[in-house]
């Protein structure tokens, strides 16, 4: 169970990001943040595992406060939050199964991993998760031959590496056209279902939360605007999330 | 009305502007002394065109020759005795003196017969009885024609004597087929160690400029914080660590020498060396994947790294010392190949003469990552009360530490021997710093040490990029004597601060979101550079290596007019000596070597970007 209380983030020049933010997450499920752009999303997922530093607030996951960590707690328990990215992320120059083993980097012995020496039931498991993505043949490929699609997959499988026990995504199909996307959202679905693993994947598209999320938390201006099952985004809520200009599209 | 104002006052500006112009360009023409009298002068514009018109030919090939050299008496001013030509072999070369004497400043006929045909010749006179004296003063040129004859009007020189003396005639002929003369066969010798200069000169200032272009890097440094705690036991373990590694060094020489002698024993103690070392860093980078260790077995394996190290280190120490025997035997047997010999002899001594150096900075790096570590767990665990009391006993010990360092510095500089002045006063001022530090802060707030080291490397490379590579030379010359050797030294520092400059700022632009996430996989800061900052920097570290190593070139072909060796050395010889032919076959080798590097650099930068 992850709980985030009062998450508060401003950036330097005061500007605001996050405003106070509580909810909780119980392990298994499939949460959705849903917002304007601009309105905290990336902020608050990079908050979860730290990358960005909250100003105020507390996040507790399974009775471990993230929040409070010290620099070796901290990498112990990113190890076990997998990360996908809008842009993918990916180190481009690198071949995919490279990418992929980096997933590893917080369970191996890093004296090693500096000389890219990687144990050999890893280098197995990076071809397994390689395989469940479906592209198995493009281990041994440079990522920048890849097309978007593929790399989202390679993204996905560095963060299978983990053995995640939570899985942040943030946008994961929002730079990927809208046939890809159910392709990509569904290895999520399947991890979150058959593995049990938390997934927090922040989304533009409302049609892709009605499809998997099980509960959707929106955001508006760095506050939380509403808490709930997808079901209930009704046409009033909608333009309380995104403002009385928008409109529903898919 | 309100417009024309402002048009006023901008043709008023303008004006001020021009006249400015001019008077700043005026005075430059003052400075620089911008003067066509001296140009327009005789003497300036006859060794104008000498230097230009050898410039034209340089001194690549020549020929063998064979010379024909005639040599005639004449009487100057014509003795009582008549006289006349001597009576001459007339299948030979012959030359005929019409009249053959004369008064001086008369003008008398010379004409040559059966000289080899259609070549040019000199007129020598020797003011001596003797026609072969090395004295002969050249009085003008001939040409033959078809059949060998010449005639050559000769104004008699001012030179009295009542004896003989002599005209001599040399027509020089080339025969076989041209051969490299001796300046371009120099010449070709030194380019070739100008170009290995500025080889070795890009390898040393490469593999330096990449360790210290990460700390050059904002966007990698000012992400590293610590802890007032953490910082000062850094300082002081770093400190300690270097001065016991020194003594861990001397000790592991000692035992070198005392094998130094056998080469056998050497090679058995430095095998045993080799083996233990090899054994320990596998126990100690085996990580046991699911036993748990618990209590102090947990630090065995690190133990067993530094245990490695030192084996590794005495291993180092030994193997020199086979380097340096074994070069030292098989040189004398290589020879053609000698230099290989030579390379084993010079690459050991050195190693061995840098290890203790190398030794004593891995020892203060690794008492200082230990203490680093103590530091950021105390800072941790601690309560804030306690802490800041930590902190301040400390960071006093720090400050004492840096500035008892420094005043020992300046107390060497200067030749101060007075013990309050490098140790007492450093070390109170050290100790206030420490303590205002210590005060000024929260315990466990983080301090952006990363920023600060990140600014000095800045400052340090800045300053040391300023220098001219020209003038560190002068300086090189000085620790190491004039020669390559200097060279390399001089463009090696240079190289290191221009590249490392160039490297973080690439570092600087890598995207950073491969960064963001293989820091969101767990990965220490060692293994983010590794995995996601190294990818993405490799094709421009190579571009900019392949550039400097163009640019090295280009400045290795002048370091040696500072003394660093290469061709400069040469060309600025030979333009002291005037022989501007010479010089000018030093100038076109700089040309096409200078041309070749740049057209390569720029294929192969194409190639790899």
């Amino acid at each position: 169970m992850l709980s985030v209380n009062n998450l508060t983030k401003i950036y330097p020049g005061d500007v605001p990001a996050l405003d106070r933010v509580s909810f909780d997450v119980p392990d298994g499920q499939f949460l959705a943040v849903i917002g304007l752009s601009g309105a905290g999303k990336s902020t608050l997922l990079r908050c979860i595992n730290r990358l960005i530093e909250p100003t105020a607030g507390q996040i507790i996951w399974n009775g471990v406060e993230i929040t409070s960590a010290t620099e070796e707690e901290l990498r112990e328990i990113r190890r076990k939050i997998g990360m996908v990215f809008q842009n993918f992320n990916l180190v481009y120059r690198s071949k995919v199964i490279t990418n992929v083993l980096a997933g590893r980097l917080g369970y191996i012995n890093p004296a090693w991993s500096l000389i890219n020496h990687f144990p050999h039931e890893d280098v197995q498991k990076a071809l397994t998760q390689l395989e469940r993505v479906g592209i198995a043949d493009k281990a041994q490929a440079r990522v920048d031959e890849l097309s978007g699609g593929q790399q989202q997959r390679v993204g996905i499988a560095r963060a299978l590496m983990q053995d995640p026990q939570m899985i942040l995504a943030d946008e994961p199909v929002a730079s990927l056209d809208p046939a890809l996307a159910h392709s990509i959202m569904h290895y999520l679905e399947v991890i979150n279902k058959e593995e049990g693993v938390t997934v927090i994947c922040s989304l533009h598209f409302l049609d892709l939360v009605h499809r998997y999320a099980d509960r959707v938390i929106a955001l508006k201006e760095g506050q939380l605007v509403f808490e709930g099952r997808p079901e209930e985004i009704d046409d009033y809520r909608f333009k309380e999330i995104y403002g009385t200009d928008a409109e529903r599209v898919g | 009305m309100k417009k024309k104002i402002p048009s006023a006052w901008k043709s008023i500006r303008l004006g001020i502007i021009i006249l400015m112009t001019l008077v700043v360009f005026a005075y430059g023409f003052q400075v620089t002394k911008i003067n066509l009298d001296e140009f327009r002068k005789e003497s300036r514009q006859e060794s104008r065109v000498r230097v230009i018109r050898a410039l034209a030919r340089p001194d690549i090939l020549e020929y063998q020759q064979v010379e024909t050299s005639v040599a005639a008496p004449l009487y100057i001013p014509c003795q009582t005795v008549e006289s006349k030509n001597p009576s001459f072999d007339q299948s030979q070369p012959y030359i005929l003196l019409i009249p053959a004497c004369g008064a001086p400043g008369e003008y008398i006929q010379v004409e040559g017969f059966n000289f080899p045909p259609g070549l040019k010749g000199l007129v020598y006179f020797i003011p001596s009885p003797d026609p072969n004296d090395k004295l002969a003063l050249q009085r003008g040129n001939v040409q033959t024609d078809h059949q060998g004859h010449f005639v050559y009007e000769l104004q008699l020189p001012d030179r009295h004597s009542d004896q003989v003396q002599y005209l001599r005639v040399v027509v020089r002929q080339n025969v076989g087929h041209p051969h490299f003369s001796d300046a371009a066969i120099e010449t070709w010798d030194k380019i070739i160690e100008t170009l290995f200069l500025a080889l070795l000169a890009t390898t040393i200032g490469t593999l330096l400029a990449i360790p210290i272009s990460f700390l050059a890097a904002r966007n990698l440094m000012k992400d590293v914080k610590s802890s007032l705690t953490q910082i000062s036991l850094m300082i002081i373990g770093l400190t300690l660590g270097i001065y016991f590694s020194m003594t861990i060094a001397r000790w592991m020489r000692g035992i070198a020498d005392l094998v130094r002698d056998d080469l056998t024993s050497t090679i058995i103690v430095a095998v045993f060396c080799g083996l233990a070392s090899y054994n320990l860093f596998r126990y100690g980078f085996y990580k046991p994947e699911n036993g748990k260790s618990f209590g102090v077995r947990v630090y065995l394996p690190q133990v067993a790294q530094i245990c490695a190290l030192l084996f590794t280190f005495q291993f180092l120490f030994l193997i020199c010392q086979v380097g340096i025997q074994t070069g030292l035997t098989i040189t004398p047997r290589l020879g053609n190949l000698a230099f290989l010999g030579n390379f084993i002899t010079r690459f050991s001594d050195l190693i061995n003469t840098s290890l203790p150096t190398i030794i004593a900075l891995s020892g203060g790096a690794i008492m200082g990552g230990l203490s680093s570590y103590c530091g950021r767990r105390v800072s941790e665990k601690l309560p804030q009360k306690l802490l800041k009391w930590i902190n301040f006993g400390f960071s006093i010990a720090a400050g004492v530490t840096i500035c008892l360092i420094i005043g020992s510095a300046i107390g060497w500089l200067y030749e101060i021997q007075n013990e309050t002045q490098i140790r007492l006063i450093p070390a109170s001022i050290g100790a206030l710093i420490g303590a205002m530090i210590s005060l000024s802060t929260k315990p466990k707030e983080p301090l952006p040490i990363g920023l600060a080291i990140y600014s000095i490397t800045r400052l340090v490379l800045n300053a040391v990029r300023s220098i001219e590579a020209l003038i560190m030379a002068i300086v090189a010359v000085i620790w190491v004597g004039i020669g390559p050797f200097a060279g390399v030294l001089a463009l090696g520092l240079h190289t290191i601060a221009a590249l490392a400059k160039l490297y973080s700022e690439q570092v600087e632009s890598i995207l950073p979101g491969p960064l963001e996430a293989i820091k969101a996989t767990g990965a220490n800061r060692l293994q983010t550079i590794v995995y996601a900052v190294i990818p993405q920097i490799i094709p421009p570290y190579i571009s900019f290596t392949m550039y400097r190593w163009d640019m090295n070139v280009r400045m290795s072909t002048i370091i040696g007019f500072a003394g660093g060796g290469g061709i400069g050395f040469l060309l600025i010889q030979n333009i002291n000596l005037l022989n501007y032919r010479a010089a000018s076959t030093q100038m076109l080798a700089i040309a096409i070597v200078v041309a070749t590097m740049d057209y390569l650099s720029s294929w192969m930068r194409g190639k790899f970007v």
